[in-house]
């Protein structure tokens, strides 16, 4: 049983995000992999160790966008395979799906497909059952941990708002993870060598045999939050006990409790 | 089933969640320029009280699926049966609230009826018709304008950026009853277990935060119990700030967040940070304590609507967005502030 994990290629979170002409700009800041799908990958490796089967790396992006895929290869995945097609340019979540499903009924004998919990960047964090859907294989989403996995089905724990949930299926399912599930190990060094040198071989629309989805979803315009003009009142003066009862008599005034 | 805006109940074992009732009043808003009224869908067992509470939140409509296959919520069971109604009566826009629920059901149902959904949305406006939406990218870094062309256009909309309706309990109504869509040997996945974290308020729904960072176990003064080791007295200091700021979350009726690095540390479950990788969160009131203010704690809690920063550095980033800063040590400060609220609440 082979295993597929789901990467996007992202601004790092600490770039200052600005708008130039309509487009998106980070600046200098560096293209990393998405933070949450490096958990993703983490279980990846580990499942398909205790399993025996190899695990395929999958990214839709434009033919430069090989950063996240080398990373996942550099932790230790087996293949890494890009989607890329002009043609996919503007996808939105239903035509992503619909593409990532396509690639993921080409890899042989898969019978668990990782994702992240959200993309750092457009954050819709839909994706995962949109693909599970698609596929028609259960989507068992914000995933903390897997208590069993064998040939038959798989028991995971899911975070949701009122505490824990553990849940049940067969496979092959979808299942995204999220930061509870465990630390990602490092690249190692024998692992970034191996990453650099990959040709990463690149699966455009002809290969997967379906035509482009076409997006009904639009984004005409990106722009700036509105400044906040925030003056800031800095409490002084007195004992600890003075400058919490100045603090609260100002917190009460603002109003907003 | 002759309304064009819909609204998704989320529901957990019979009780709505609060952000629920927001699409019902969001529905209204756009139902003024759109036209019809607003029909409420919910989905579960014995959640007859759910349908009444939709009437009084201002549904004009309720369609209720009361089955057992859909006591324990399952994203196929609930996901076939709303794309089968709504491809039966073709609204024209179905709103969710973002929880995790309302995520999962409306990207999958957009799959199901070939449209789209705009996610985490926190406005909404009518523009020739078309219902633009406004949504956070980035964690709120930026902003997008978004729209969908198929119909329905599925929507979710973030907690608290849509005013909760008005209660009116003289609204009243009877609900339309739909069968589940599919039976229990249809559905792939099973419900083993739960366990519900207990009491307090999530920070989803919280009006009011007070977060604690890697300040909290900084406090020289404490004497550890003797038996730990370093990691445990630094966990075990950190145990004695956290009390405090749950001290003070109690007091404001709140709720207790997280920095990365206090939950790195092992201070505090994952469930609790705020931040670019954790939740994005936009209380009335927001109280850093500890906390230095990285970029990404800034992305999830930037649009509170008023920020307050305890911290022993002054030079600390945190302080540009905070209303109002106390340079100092968060274990002197916090237990009067805790005396000076409640007094203050009358509590
Ligand atoms: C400004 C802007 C706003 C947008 N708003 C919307 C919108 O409201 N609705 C909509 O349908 N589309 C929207 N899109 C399009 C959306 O970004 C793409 O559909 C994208 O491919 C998937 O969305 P996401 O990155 O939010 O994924 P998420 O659902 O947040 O990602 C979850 C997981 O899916 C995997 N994943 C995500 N992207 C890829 C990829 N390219 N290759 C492989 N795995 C991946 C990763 O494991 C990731 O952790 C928007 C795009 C922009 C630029
Ligand atoms: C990919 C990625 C994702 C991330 N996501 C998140 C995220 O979601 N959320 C998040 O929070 N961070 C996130 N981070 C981490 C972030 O960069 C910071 O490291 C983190 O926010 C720092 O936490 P802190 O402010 O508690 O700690 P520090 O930066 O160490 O600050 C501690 C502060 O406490 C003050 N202090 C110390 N003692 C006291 C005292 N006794 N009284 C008062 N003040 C005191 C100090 O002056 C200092 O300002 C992310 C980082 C990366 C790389």
């Amino acid at each position: 049983m082979n295993i597929v994990v789901c990467v996007k290629q992202v601004p790092d979170s600490a770039a200052q995000l600005s708008v130039e002409g309509g487009q998106i700009s980070w600046g200098e800041a560096p293209l990393v992999i998405n933070p949450w799908d490096e958990y993703a990958v983490e279980a990846a490796l580990q499942k398909a160790k205790d399993l025996g089967g190899s695990v395929t790396v999958l990214s839709m992006g434009k033919e430069s966008e090989t950063e996240a895929l080398k990373h996942a290869l550099a932790m230790g995945c087996n293949e890494a395979v890009l989607v890329s097609d002009p043609a996919l340019a503007g996808s939105d979540n239903v035509a992503a799906a619909r593409v990532l499903a396509a690639a993921i009924a080409k890899v042989d004998d898969v019978g668990l497909v990782f994702f992240g919990k959200q993309a750092i960047d457009s954050d819709t964090g839909t994706l995962p059952a949109q693909v599970a859907r698609v596929l028609g294989w259960p989507a068992l989403t914000l995933v903390s941990a897997i208590d069993e996995l064998n040939a038959d089905g798989i028991k995971v724990e899911r975070a949701i708002e009122e505490g824990r949930q553990v849940v049940q299926s067969g496979l092959p399912a979808v299942v995204s993870v999220i930061k509870d599930y465990g630390e990602p190990r490092y690249p190692s060094f024998m692992g970034i060598r191996k990453a650099a040198r990959a040709t990463i071989p690149v699966w455009a629309l002809g290969e997967l045999g379906i035509e482009a989805p076409s997006p009904v979803v639009a984004w005409p315009e990106v722009m700036a939050p509105p400044q906040r003009e925030i003056a800031t009142e800095i409490i002084t003066g007195g004992s600890p006990a003075e400058i919490a009862a100045t603090l609260a008599d100002k917190i009460m005034a603002e109003k907003v409790l | 089933m002759t309304n064009k805006i819909w609204a998704y109940i989320d529901q957990f074992k019979g009780e709505a969640l609060p952000s629920s009732w927001e699409t019902i009043g969001a529905g209204l808003t756009l139902a003024e320029s759109l036209g019809g009224g607003v029909t409420a869908v919910v989905f579960g067992e014995n959640i007859k009280g759910v349908a009444e509470e939709a009437f009084q939140y201002g549904a004009d409509e309720v369609i209720v699926a009361d089955d057992p296959t859909l006591g324990d919520y399952r994203a196929e069971a609930y996901t076939t049966l709303l794309a089968k109604l709504a491809a039966d009566s073709a609204p024209d826009v179905i709103l969710f609230p973002t929880t995790t629920r309302g995520r999962e059901v409306s990207g999958m149902a957009a799959v199901d009826l070939n449209t789209g959904v705009l996610v985490d949305v926190t406005a909404l406006e009518v523009v020739d018709g078309v219902v633009v939406a406004t949504r956070p990218i980035y964690a709120g870094k930026l902003l997008a304008k978004v729209q969908c062309s198929a119909k329905p256009q599925l929507i979710t909309l973030r907690g608290r950026a849509f005013a909760k309706p008005v209660e009116d309990a003289t609204r009243s109504g009877t609900p339309i009853t739909v069968p589940a869509a599919l039976t229990e040997d249809e559905i792939s996945v099973k419900v083993v277990d739960y366990a519900t974290v207990s009491g307090g308020v999530s920070l989803a729904d919280a009006a009011v935060i007070v977060s604690g960072g890697r300040g909290v176990s900084n406090n020289p003064k404490l004497t550890p119990p003797g038996d730990l080791d370093e990691a445990g007295q630094e966990i075990w200091k950190a145990q004695q700030g956290f009390k405090l700021v749950g001290d003070l979350a109690a007091a404001l009726g709140g709720a207790v967040g997280a920095s990365r690095a206090a939950v790195d540390a092992g201070y505090i479950p994952y469930s609790n940070q705020v931040g670019q990788t954790g939740k994005v969160v936009a209380p009335d009131m927001y109280v850093a304590c500890g906390i230095s203010g990285a970029i990404q704690h800034l992305a999830g809690m930037r649009t509170s609507k008023m920020i307050v920063a305890i911290n022993k550095d002054p030079d600390a980033p945190i302080f540009k967005l905070a209303r109002f800063g106390v340079v100092g040590d968060l274990f002197e400060i916090l237990p009067p502030l805790v005396e000076a609220m409640k007094a203050r609440l009358g509590k």
